[in-house]
């Protein structure tokens, strides 16, 4: 039995850091409290070597050259810490979630895919530095052993059996986690190393310190086991970011929605996912540019911001980061949000990944993420609802249709390789006299234009049949006739229809120059689809065969 | 003296990055062809060639329609995506479901004007993957389409050519000129209605349109004229070859789909 203990030092700083990669290797402090008085909170290495104390105010750090401040955000550090806790499930399905900067990892069972616990805590260390964090790694067979080592020492820790006590003896009683009151009751009795602490007689640690002590007293020997609490598996994949200027360009946000994808994306790959459909929201700031009122940090605050919503959703689920983001900018032209963002939170809808196998012999298709990019340029600028498959309904209504998603189907393909295989023998086993036959009786079907929307006409009737036909400025005459042909429906609904139709044939009168000017587009003669509107009285051609 | 070697050698190294082989001859004349659907269709032209531009010409109720509903239906039905811009909205599904075009493959752009229709088949052809892209410019008027520029169509067929889609553009009049590689011009013949009659009693729901003929046309073909070669009935069958075109005209007849099976006509039907 092992234990990975992961111990990411200055967990809020690192967090913010992960939001900005810029501030890598920078003096970084971060500030919280209620506006004026400001309090230091947390620091990096370099900032705590440049002078910065916890406590600090935000004046007095501001007067150090090279500081970067910022406020703390408890979101990104839940961000920062789900990821975290995706990457520790990339490695082992048995994670503890121990605090906010420690995670515990199971690594019993994982040599034979991953090697020594050297290899894995290198594996670790590597994945760690590729999700933007600093850690510290430590691989005991006690838990509290690796929680400790990896609290106390830097880099990788390799703690064989039985050898607890040793390697933990030079470390400071702090980084087991004990209260003030036992810090400093320990600091009066001189006792400063878990080393000391360790040599103390039990019973009279119980006796000053209680059942606390005992604990102490047993962690400073990595002799206490326990067992881990497992974390349960997250299926919520959330990033956001709060923004201290509002941003209102287009190339701007779609650095900031860039930089997120790639972070949710990276937390989706570590668990072998792929985001079936994304959700954007934007806090908007109600007040715009244009607002002469100063502004400062509280009333930013204190204003209830409104916001915008978009969901995208893929045919299949995709790993492209890159695809996503120009999708969303696609649709963010057709649709930009009404003020400037805020805050920006993007969650994915997590799914497996889809598995296709291609074949030597399988007819073209689109590729699925550019067809759905090139769908979204032309939802641009034909609108949404005129793009996609159409689909029939099941219902009388004359032209009835619902426009779908365009999803071709490949069902069907291995019928489809057997039928040909098929006709192919049978071609070859026909005489010419019977392919002649064959291509009489395959005539096409009869081609129908829509007029959408139907164009008004003007009948005249002769004996109940349709005599001379007007619509589109021309007038013509109704060469043969069929119909009635009745239909209605949908009475109980407002939009009920009462129709009789009729296909004529009809030979048109066109004045010798316009039929000079453009014979194409003055039909002579034509087969037309016409019907009488019962509801609203009047006459309308639905169409043309062509 | 330069030898024809040296020569050889000096053109194609100061072309070198720009044409890859200037002295490799390519026969462009050769193309892979896929059946109508129609027969004779596909014996007057040798079927709608891949990787080229065809044009299918002709006024309103000329069978445009009719031809292209009977490829989507073909290549469709080889499960192959399919897409149809529509310049002015006015496919009818139900029709096309009657023709056998299977809608879950074929993707409708339902445009409102030109410059739209002609956006939308600059993206689809340059996404690529598709085994058919038809443009639908039947109802524009012939005056709006001569306003497109010549380099619209040719770089319609630059970027079509060496992949495996059709390109079919349905309008009024061709516009494409030499761009396009095949160019069919239709007309309607004649009518057909199930029972036609001149007395003025005949009741006119006693006869249903039945179909109409079609007459085509090769205008132009860009391959070279073979001798005659059979076509094979199968729709899934290619070809690669020099197709036939000593046929310049052919008419064939379109079907309703509530119209009289064939073989059991009236006695005496009466054509228009």
């Amino acid at each position: 039995m092992a234990f990975a203990a992961i111990h990411f030092p200055n967990f809020p700083v690192q967090a913010v850091i992960r939001a900005e990669p810029p501030l890598r290797g920078a003096p970084v402090a971060l500030v919280e409290g209620a506006p004026p008085v400001w309090n230091v909170v947390a620091a990096n290495e370099t900032a705590a070597c440049m002078g910065i104390q916890i406590g600090m105010t935000r004046t007095l750090a501001e007067q150090f050259e090279g500081l970067q401040i910022r406020l703390r955000s408890l979101a990104q550090e839940i961000a920062a810490h789900a990821a975290l806790l995706d990457l520790a499930w990339s490695i082992s399905p048995r994670v503890e979630d121990t605090a906010a900067d420690v995670l515990v990892i199971d690594v019993a069972g994982l040599a034979s895919l991953f090697g020594s616990d050297e290899n894995i805590a290198n594996l670790l260390m590597q994945q760690v530095v590729a999700f933007g964090f600093t850690a510290h790694v430590a691989i005991a067979s006690n838990l509290e052993a690796a929680i400790h080592a990896a609290r106390g020492l830097r880099g990788i820790t390799l703690i064989a059996p039985g050898e607890e006590s040793k390697r933990l003896g030079a470390l400071p009683v702090s980084v087991l986690g004990a209260s003030v009151e036992i810090l400093e009751t320990l600091e009066l009795w001189g006792v400063r190393t878990c080393e000391a602490l360790a040599a103390l007689p039990v019973l009279q640690v119980s006796e000053r310190l209680g059942q606390q002590g005992v604990q102490l007293h047993e962690w400073a020997r990595g002799a206490r086991a326990r067992a881990m609490v497992l974390a349960e598996p997250r299926i919520t994949f959330e990033e956001e970011m709060e923004l201290e200027d509002s941003v209102e360009e287009l190339e701007p946000l779609s650095f900031l929605l860039g930089r997120l994808l790639d972070r949710l994306y990276m937390r989706l790959t570590a668990r072998s996912l792929a985001a079936n459909a994304v959700h954007v929201q934007f806090a908007l700031d109600p007040v715009g540019r244009k607002d002469v009122q100063i502004r400062n940090d509280d009333s930013r605050r204190k204003k209830k911001s409104s916001m915008y919503e978009k969901a995208l959703t893929l045919p299949v689920p995709m790993r492209d980061s890159k695809m996503l983001l120009n999708l969303l900018r696609l649709q963010l032209q057709g649709d930009p949000p009404s003020a400037p963002i805020l805050k920006i939170v993007i969650s994915a809808e997590a799914a497996k990944p889809r598995a296709v196998q291609t074949g030597l012999f399988v007819p073209p298709s689109p590729d699925i993420a550019k067809l759905e990019l090139t769908i979204a340029r032309l939802t641009n600028f034909v609108g949404d609802g005129n793009i996609g498959s159409p689909q029939l309904v099941n219902t009388h209504r004359p032209g009835e249709f619902r426009m779908n998603l365009f999803a071709p189907s490949r069902e069907g393909e291995k019928s489809l390789r057997k039928a040909a295989v098929a006709a192919n023998a049978l071609a070859l086993a026909k005489t010419p006299a019977t392919r002649a036959h064959d291509f009489a009786d395959s005539k096409p079907a009869i081609g129908f234009r829509m007029f959408r929307p139907p164009l008004p006409a003007s009948v005249q009737l002769y004996a109940d049949r349709p005599k001379r036909v007007s619509f589109r400025g021309a007038h013509g005459e109704v060469l043969a006739a069929s119909g009635p042909w009745r239909s209605s429906g949908d009475w109980w609904r407002e939009d009920e229809w009462h129709q009789d139709e009729w296909d004529l044939e009809i030979r048109f009168h066109i004045p010798p120059g316009r039929q000079a000017k453009s014979p194409a587009s003055c039909p002579q003669h034509g087969l037309y689809r016409l019907y009488f509107d019962s509801i609203v009285q009047g006459w309308f051609v639905r169409g043309i065969y062509d | 003296m330069k030898t024809a070697a040296t020569l050889r050698l000096a053109v194609e190294s100061a072309l070198a990055g720009r044409i890859s082989a200037p002295f490799v001859y390519r026969d462009r004349k050769i193309c892979e062809t896929v059946p109508s659907g129609i027969p004779e269709i596909d014996s007057l032209a040798g079927g709608l060639p891949r990787g080229s531009l065809t044009e299918i010409c002709g006024p309103h109720c000329s069978g445009r329609t009719s031809i292209l509903l009977s490829a989507l239906a073909l290549r469709t039905a080889q499960l192959e995506a399919c897409a149809l811009i529509d310049s002015r909205d006015a496919f009818d599904p139900h029709s096309a479901a009657a023709a056998g075009v299977k809608l879950n493959n074929l993707l409708w752009v339902r445009c409102q004007n030109v410059d739209h229709a002609l956006r939308a088949t600059d993206l689809l052809l340059q996404g690529g993957g598709f085994g058919l892209i038809a443009l639908d410019l039947s109802d524009v008027p012939p005056e709006t389409v001569r306003y497109v520029p010549l380099n619209a169509w040719f770089r319609f067929r630059k970027t079509v050519e060496d992949t495996p889609t059709i390109l079919l553009l349905l309008e009024q009049e061709p516009h494409a000129k030499t761009c396009a590689s095949l160019v069919l011009s239709l007309g309607m013949d004649s009518s057909r209605w199930t029972a036609t009659s001149d007395a003025s009693d005949f009741p006119p729901h006693g006869s249903l349109l039945d179909g109409f003929h079609i007459r085509a046309g090769l205008r132009r073909s860009k391959f070279e004229s073979a001798s005659a070669t059979s076509i094979s009935p199968d729709p899934g069958h290619q070809h690669h070859r020099r197709f036939a075109s000593h046929n310049l005209e052919t008419v064939f007849e379109s079907k309703t789909s509530w119209g009289i099976p064939d073989g059991s006509w009236p006695a005496d039907p009466k054509q228009k």
